[in-house]
């Protein structure tokens, strides 16, 4: 059976690097849509990809967080993201292959995914 | 869905919206039948709500007038012979009892349960999760509480913790899965 002693290496590895990421507003954010819709429709493992893509990558300023229906159930599983001083960009219908061309394309290298947007299914 | 821990994810995300500091995830199977209880100390509701509250056009949401987390985790338990039922208590909480019967063909797999509780960790560090799986090989429990007394400072949604977590789950699930024919 796997113990909660493990956690002792992971805490004294990561409590010289917690960084409290939570405040800075030069964060970039990626909204995943996690309602019923959402769900049903796949948006666990792609929100799963996003946070092991961000943790492979060491990105320290990119927050994945959660959210409920966004209002477009027919293209879930939808993702938001928000980088500062940029007009928000919606991609739908996402799987988690898609989530690294994402992460390296738009996220670290500022260019935005455009076959995967909103603009591109509709 | 596709398997239970998605409804159970689903449901307990109502939990955290109704404002619960604590949510119990039980999933005990026993002999043909598996039980999943999602218990929280929200808001709770009234009888009013109460008695519709598995219809899908019953919503607490101003955007939308439709609600299928309940209906859908009711049509799924009652296609394998089971049933749903809800009990809740204005300021007090709500706790969701679902039953599958574990032979019937449309029972769905248990699913990734560390999956889940590692969202709802990450969505909420804050709450206090607990889940306990129990089969007739044994039992565990993963108590957000505990995990965070051990780390010491180092936050609950940090992605190693959240890694840790998935693995805990899913492997000592693997110790007590039992294979129904």
């Amino acid at each position: 059976m796997k113990s909660l002693a493990e956690l002792k290496a992971i805490r004294e590895k990561a409590k010289d690097s917690v960084i409290m990421r939570h405040e800075n507003p030069n964060n970039i954010r990626v909204v995943v849509g996690m309602a019923t819709c959402g769900i049903a429709a796949g948006a666990r493992p792609v929100l799963q990809a996003f946070l092991e893509e961000v943790q492979k990558r060491g990105l320290d300023n990119v927050i994945v967080t959660q959210t409920g229906c966004i209002g477009l159930c027919r293209l879930e599983p939808i993702v938001e993201v928000y980088v500062p001083g940029q007009e928000k960009v919606t991609y739908v219908k996402m799987t988690p292959d898609k989530v690294g061309k994402v992460v390296a394309n738009h996220i670290v290298n500022g260019a935005v995914v455009d076959e995967y947007t909103i603009g591109s299914a509709q | 869905m596709n398997d239970l821990s998605l409804h159970i994810l689903d449901v307990a995300q109502n939990s955290l919206t109704a404002g619960a500091g604590r949510v119990e995830l039980t999933v005990c199977d026993s002999g043909d039948i598996r039980t999943l209880t999602i218990a929280d100390n929200g808001c709770g509701m009234g009888p009013e709500m109460l008695a519709r509250v598995t219809s899908p056009f019953a919503t607490t949401r101003k955007t939308r007038k439709v609600g299928l987390g309940l209906p859908l985790l009711k049509m799924s338990a009652e296609q394998t012979g089971g049933s749903l039922s809800v009990e809740s208590r204005e300021g007090q909480g709500t706790a969701v009892t679902a039953t599958f019967v574990l032979a019937n063909i449309d029972c769905p797999p248990l699913g990734d349960m560390g999956g889940t509780m590692q969202l709802l960790v990450q969505q909420s560090p804050g709450v206090r999760f607990i889940y306990r799986r129990q089969t007739g090989k044994g039992e565990f429990v993963l108590d957000t509480d505990e995990i965070r007394a051990e780390l010491d400072g180092v936050p609950l949604d940090h992605p190693e913790v959240l890694a840790f977590i998935r693995q805990f789950v899913n492997e000592n699930e693997k110790e007590i899965v039992e294979v129904h024919q």
